[in-house]
C-alpha cells in the first residue's frame, strides 16, 4: 500500500495544480486521473474551444474583411475536419505539458478511477493507497442533457460538446440550446463554418449571467451574422429523427419550429459524485447535488477530505478551480492561505466579441440599491480598435458614487479576455476608478477605452 | 540550545537603544530574568533582563555600542555549548516587553498604557493600506494606524475598517453614565464636533491650540504652604527629613479637583472619538539632562497633598537618574509645565498629545495690585492653559481655569 500526505482525486485544473502546490509546500502528492491530465478544460473544454474559435474568428476576417485590408484571396471555403484536428493537436500538447509538469514536481499521477474508502484510503483498481494528511476531491463536471424533454443526448443528432469537438464536418443546421457561455461560444464556431445556427435560451437574453447591454452586444452582431436567437424560449416538444430533430418552443406566447441537422445541449453540467465511495466515506452533498464544503476552508463533512473546482460549487469555471487547488494545498500544508475572493473571479465568454466581466452587473446593483454611477467607453471611439476593425463592443466601468470603488467591469470587445484582468487586479487591490485613470495608459491601446470609462464614470471622458 | 539575547524594545517609542553597562559578564551563571545589562533608550535607562537560563556564553558587543531593536547582543547557553557567532540579524521581538524591565513596575495602575500608532519593532511605520480603505478612512475619521489589517502583508482593506468603525451605532449619541469600574468615557464625535475638528486643524496644524492666561492670587496658596510645612518640621518622617509641600503639589492637586469638575478638560483625542477619563492622572513635566520627560501622577484627585508631594519628589528624582520605566512616563490625562523657579513670568506649552490640556504654570511673584481701590503688594502667580481645540472650546477652558482660580484663591476649597 503506497502512502502519499496528499492524495488529489481528478487531474484536472483543479487537481493538477493542488497537487503542484503541495509538492511545492514539501508533501508527497498523488493525482488519480481516469482519462488524459488537463481534464475537461484540456481535453475536451477552454482549450480546443479557443482553437476552434481563432480557426472560426480568422475566418470571419478573411472572408469578410480582407479585401478592405488590402488582400485578396478568391473564394473562401472552411473545413471544419482540418480545424477539429487542429484542435486536437493543441489539446494533445496541452495535456502532455501537464504530465511533464507532473514528473517536474514529481506527482505521482495514478491511472484509474479512484474511490473513497474509510480511514482516508484511495482504492484505484485492486490497489489502495493511503493519505498520510489529506484527500482532495476533485471530480469535475460533465455535459448533461435534458432526457425531461426528449432530449437525452444520443450523441448523433442530440449531442453535446464533447461529440461536437470530435464531428469531421460542420452540420448544415445546428439548434444550441443553453446560450452562456459554452453556448454563444458553438454558436460562433459553427455559424463561421457555415452551419445555420439556432441560439435558444430560455432566460429572457443571452449570456444571462452578464450585464444586460453585453448580452445585447453580442446579440446584435450574432444577428447580423445570421444566426438567429430565441431568448425566453421554452422547448415544449422534441421530435428527434434519425436525421434530425424538430423542435417546438414557445416563445412571448406564440409557438415556433426549429428544425435542425443536430441539436447541440448547453445547458448546464452534471457534477461527478456518484460511485466513489462518498456517502460511505462521510462526504455528505448539497441538496442541488455539489459536495458540502466549509466556505472557510473548503473541506467537506468527511475531517481531512477537502473538495475544489466544479464538484465543490459554482462558478464552474477552471480558474476558479485552479485557485482552490492553491488554497487547499497551503491549508494542508499548514499554512494560513489569503482567503478566496469569489466576488473577484473573472468570467469570460471567448466569442466574438469577446464577453469579460468582473464583479457586480448594472442590474445587480440596482436589486443592491448601491448608489452608483456607469462609466462607459464604445471601442469605435478607440484610434487603436479602428485601426484593427475591432470597433464593436464597450468598456462599461461601475463605480460606487462615495467612495469610487470599482463595483463592477464589463467589457465587450475583440480582446476583452486579455482586458478584464486590468480591473481584476485594481479591484483584487481595492484600487478605485481614479487609480486607474491615474495609471498612464499606453497610446494607441485598446486599454485606453479601460481609462476612459474610469474617467466616464467620474463624469470626465476626454474622447467622447 | 542557545538563546540569542536582543536589543529588546524597552519603550514604546525605542527604535535603538545604547548599551550601557554588561551586568553579567561571559561565563557568569544567569537565571531567567536577572539583569544582563543596562540599555539607555530614548526616555530611560532600563534593564535587559534574561529571557532563559544558562550561561552568559558571550558578549557580541561591547558596552557603549548603539544598536538597534532587534539586533542580537549576546548569547546565554550551556556551558563549554558552541556557538556560532555570526549576530544573527533578528527579527525584533513582538511588542514592548516593558512589564519585564524591573525598574519599580510592581504596583502601577492598570489603567491607561500608551497607545501611539507604532508598529511593535517600535518604528512609527508606513501604514499600508488599500486605496478604498483610505478613502473610507478618511471619509469616516479612523486612523489607518490603529486599524489591524487583514490584507497582505497586514494591508489595511475595506472590510477592516467596517469591523473597526461601528459605522451603524449612532453617531451623535452621548453616553456619559458609565458602568461601575470603567475609568473612562468614549463619546463618538457628532458631525459639529467632526467639523468643527477638520476646519480648526485645517488652520493650525495637527492640534488646534489655543491659550488661555489668567492671574491668580496665591497669598493664601503660601500661607496655607508656609502653615503646612511649619507643622510637618516639627514631626520629621522616618528618614529624618522634613518632607515640603511645593507650590507646584498644590498646583497639581488643585488642577486634578478642577479637572475632576471640569471632564471636558480630563479627555484624550481619539481620532473618531473623545475619550474623556474618569480617572485623573496628571502628567508633570520633569526636565532632565537633555530633554523633559513627563512622570504620571495616577489618580491625583484622590491622593492627599502629602502623597503628591512625596511621589512627585521621587519620580522627578528618577527621572532626572533616567530610571523611569515607560507605564510611568505614559498615560497621563492632563499635563501641568512649572518654568516658575526659571523666574520665567508666563508662558505657553505645548501639549503632549492625546491629551487635550496642558497648563503652563509661571512664578508667584510679589507685585502691585489694586484691592478695593488701594494699591497693595501681594503675591501672584500667571497660568496659561493651552487647548486642544477640537475637544475644548473656549468658554470650556475659561470655565476650568476659573475654578482652578478659585482653588488656588481659596485653597480651603479643596477639602470642601
Amino acid at each position: 500500500m503506497a502512502s502519499y500526505d496528499v492524495i488529489v482525486l481528478g487531474g484536472g485544473p483543479a487537481g493538477y495544480v493542488c497537487a503542484i502546490r503541495a509538492t511545492q509546500l514539501g508533501l508527497s502528492a498523488a493525482v488519480v486521473e481516469k482519462d488524459k491530465l488537463g481534464g475537461v478544460c484540456v481535453n475536451i473544454g477552454c482549450i480546443p474551444t479557443k482553437a476552434l474559435l481563432h480557426s472560426a474568428r480568422m475566418a470571419g476576417v478573411i472572408a469578410h474583411e480582407a479585401k478592405d485590408l488590402g488582400i485578396e484571396v478568391g473564394a473562401v471555403t472552411t473545413h471544419y475536419g482540418v480545424a477539429m484536428k487542429r484542435s486536437r493537436k493543441v489539446s494533445e500538447q496541452n495535456s502532455r505539458g501537464v504530465e511533464f509538469l507532473m514528473k517536474k514536481h514529481k506527482v505521482t499521477v495514478i491511472k484509474g478511477t479512484g474511490s473513497l474508502l474509510p480511514g482516508k484510503k484511495v482504492k484505484v483498481g485492486v490497489e489502495t493507497h493511503e493519505a498520510k494528511k489529506a484527500i482532495v476531491i476533485a471530480t469535475g463536471s460533465r455535459v448533461k442533457g435534458i432526457p425531461q424533454i426528449g432530449l437525452g443526448i444520443n450523441k448523433t443528432t442530440v449531442i453535446s460538446s464533447d461529440e461536437a469537438l470530435f464531428l469531421e464536418q460542420a452540420p448544415a443546421t445546428l439548434a444550441v440550446i443553453g446560450a452562456g457561455a459554452v453556448g454563444c461560444e458553438f454558436a460562433d464556431i459553427f455559424a463561421a463554418f457555415g452551419s445555420k445556427v439556432t441560439l435558444i435560451e430560455a432566460l429572457p437574453r443571452i449570456l444571462p449571467i452578464e450585464d444586460a447591454e453585453c448580452s445585447d452586444a453580442v446579440a446584435k452582431t450574432y444577428k447580423k451574422r445570421g444566426i438567429d436567437i430565441f431568448a425566453g424560449a421554452k422547448v415544449t416538444k422534441a421530435e428527434v429523427g434519425p436525421n434530425g430533430v424538430t423542435l417546438t418552443l414557445e416563445v412571448g406566447g406564440k409557438a415556433q419550429t426549429v428544425v435542425a441537422e443536430k441539436v447541440l445541449m448547453a445547458a448546464g453540467r452534471a457534477v461527478n459524485t456518484e460511485a466513489m465511495g462518498f456517502k460511505e466515506a462521510g462526504v455528505q452533498l448539497t441538496d442541488r447535488g455539489w459536495v458540502k464544503v466549509s466556505l472557510a476552508t473548503l473541506e467537506t463533512t468527511a475531517p481531512g477530505i477537502y473538495c475544489i473546482g466544479d464538484v465543490a460549487g459554482p462558478p464552474m469555471l477552471a480558474h476558479k478551480g485552479s485557485r482552490e487547488g492553491m488554497f487547499v494545498a497551503e491549508l494542508i500544508a499548514g499554512h494560513t492561505p489569503h482567503p478566496i475572493r469569489y466576488d473577484n473571479i473573472p468570467s469570460v465568454t471567448y466569442c466574438h466579441p469577446e464577453v469579460a466581466s468582473i464583479g457586480l452587473t448594472e442590474e445587480q446593483c440596482t436589486e443592491k440599491k448601491l448608489d452608483f454611477q456607469v462609466g462607459r467607453f464604445p471601442f469605435s471611439a478607440n484610434g487603436r480598435a479602428r485601426a484593427s476593425n475591432e470597433t464593436d463592443g464597450f468598456v462599461k466601468i461601475i463605480r460606487d458614487k462615495k467612495y469610487s470603488e470599482i463595483l463592477g467591469a464589463h467589457i465587450v470587445g475583440g480582446h476583452a479576455s486579455e482586458m478584464i484582468h486590468e480591473l481584476a487586479v485594481a479591484r483584487e487591490n481595492e484600487y478605485t476608478v481614479e487609480e486607474i485613470d491615474l495609471t498612464v495608459h499606453a497610446h494607441p491601446t485598446l486599454s485606453e477605452a479601460i481609462a476612459e470609462a474610469a474617467l466616464d464614470s467620474m463624469g470626465r471622458a476626454i474622447h467622447i | 540550545m542557545a538563546t540569542n539575547v536582543l536589543m529588546e524594545a524597552l519603550s514604546p517609542t525605542m527604535e535603538e537603544g545604547r548599551l550601557v553597562e554588561w551586568k553579567k559578564q561571559e561565563g557568569d551563571t544567569v537565571a531567567a530574568g536577572d539583569v544582563l545589562a543596562e540599555v539607555e533608550t530614548d526616555k530611560a535607562v532600563m534593564d535587559l533582563v534574561a529571557r532563559a537560563p544558562g550561561v552568559m556564553l558571550k558578549h557580541l558587543v561591547p558596552a557603549g555600542t548603539t544598536l538597534a531593536v532587534g539586533k542580537t547582543v549576546g548569547v546565554i547557553g550551556k556551558v563549554g555549548e558552541v556557538i556560532s557567532i555570526a549576530p544573527a540579524v533578528a527579527t525584533p521581538p513582538p511588542a514592548a516587553p516593558a512589564v519585564v524591565a524591573t525598574a519599580v513596575a510592581a504596583a502601577v495602575a492598570p489603567s491607561p498604557t500608551a497607545l501611539p500608532p507604532v508598529a511593535a519593532d517600535g518604528v512609527a511605520a508606513r501604514v499600508k493600506a488599500s486605496p478604498l480603505a483610505r478613502k473610507i478612512a478618511a471619509d469616516r475619521g479612523v486612523d489607518l494606524a490603529r486599524v489591524q489589517g487583514s490584507g497582505p502583508e497586514g494591508r489595511v482593506v475595506a472590510r477592516d475598517l467596517d469591523r473597526a468603525t461601528p459605522s451603524t451605532a449612532p453617531a451623535a449619541a452621548f453616553r456619559p453614565a458609565v458602568s461601575a469600574g470603567a475609568s473612562f468615557t468614549d463619546v463618538p464625535l457628532s458631525q459639529l464636533r467632526k467639523t468643527i475638528a477638520k476646519r480648526l486643524a485645517q488652520s493650525i496644524g495637527p492640534v488646534p491650540t489655543f491659550y488661555l492666561t489668567s492671574e491668580i492670587d496665591m497669598e493664601r496658596v503660601w500661607e496655607a504652604r508656609e502653615a503646612l510645612n511649619a507643622g510637618s518640621a516639627a514631626d520629621r518622617n522616618e528618614a529624618g527629613k522634613a518632607s515640603k509641600i511645593s507650590i507646584n503639589d498644590i498646583i497639581i492637586k488643585a488642577v486634578a479637583a478642577a479637572l475632576k469638575q471640569h471632564p471636558a478638560c480630563n479627555a484624550w483625542w481619539q481620532d473618531d472619538r473623545i475619550r474623556y477619563w474618569n480617572d485623573v492622572h496628571v502628567s508633570m513635566a520633569v526636565a532632565i539632562d537633555d530633554g523633559l520627560i513627563t512622570p504620571v501622577i495616577r489618580h491625583a484627585d484622590q491622593k492627599s497633598l502629602r502623597q503628591i508631594s512625596a511621589e512627585s519628589r521621587e519620580l522627578a528624582g528618577r527621572a532626572r537618574e533616567r530610571r523611569l520605566a515607560p507605564e510611568e512616563y505614559t498615560g497621563g490625562t492632563f499635563s501641568v509645565s512649572n518654568l516658575g523657579m526659571f523666574e520665567i513670568d508666563q508662558f505657553t506649552a505645548v501639549i503632549n498629545p492625546p491629551e487635550a490640556g496642558i497648563l503652563a504654570v509661571g512664578g508667584t511673584v510679589q507685585k502691585p495690585v489694586v484691592q478695593d481701590g488701594l494699591v497693595v503688594v501681594r503675591r501672584r502667580m500667571r497660568v496659561t492653559l493651552s487647548c486642544d481645540h477640537r475637544i475644548i472650546d473656549g468658554a470650556t477652558g475659561a470655565a476650568f481655569l476659573k475654578t482652578l482660580k478659585l482653588m488656588l484663591e481659596n485653597p480651603l476649597a479643596l477639602v470642601w
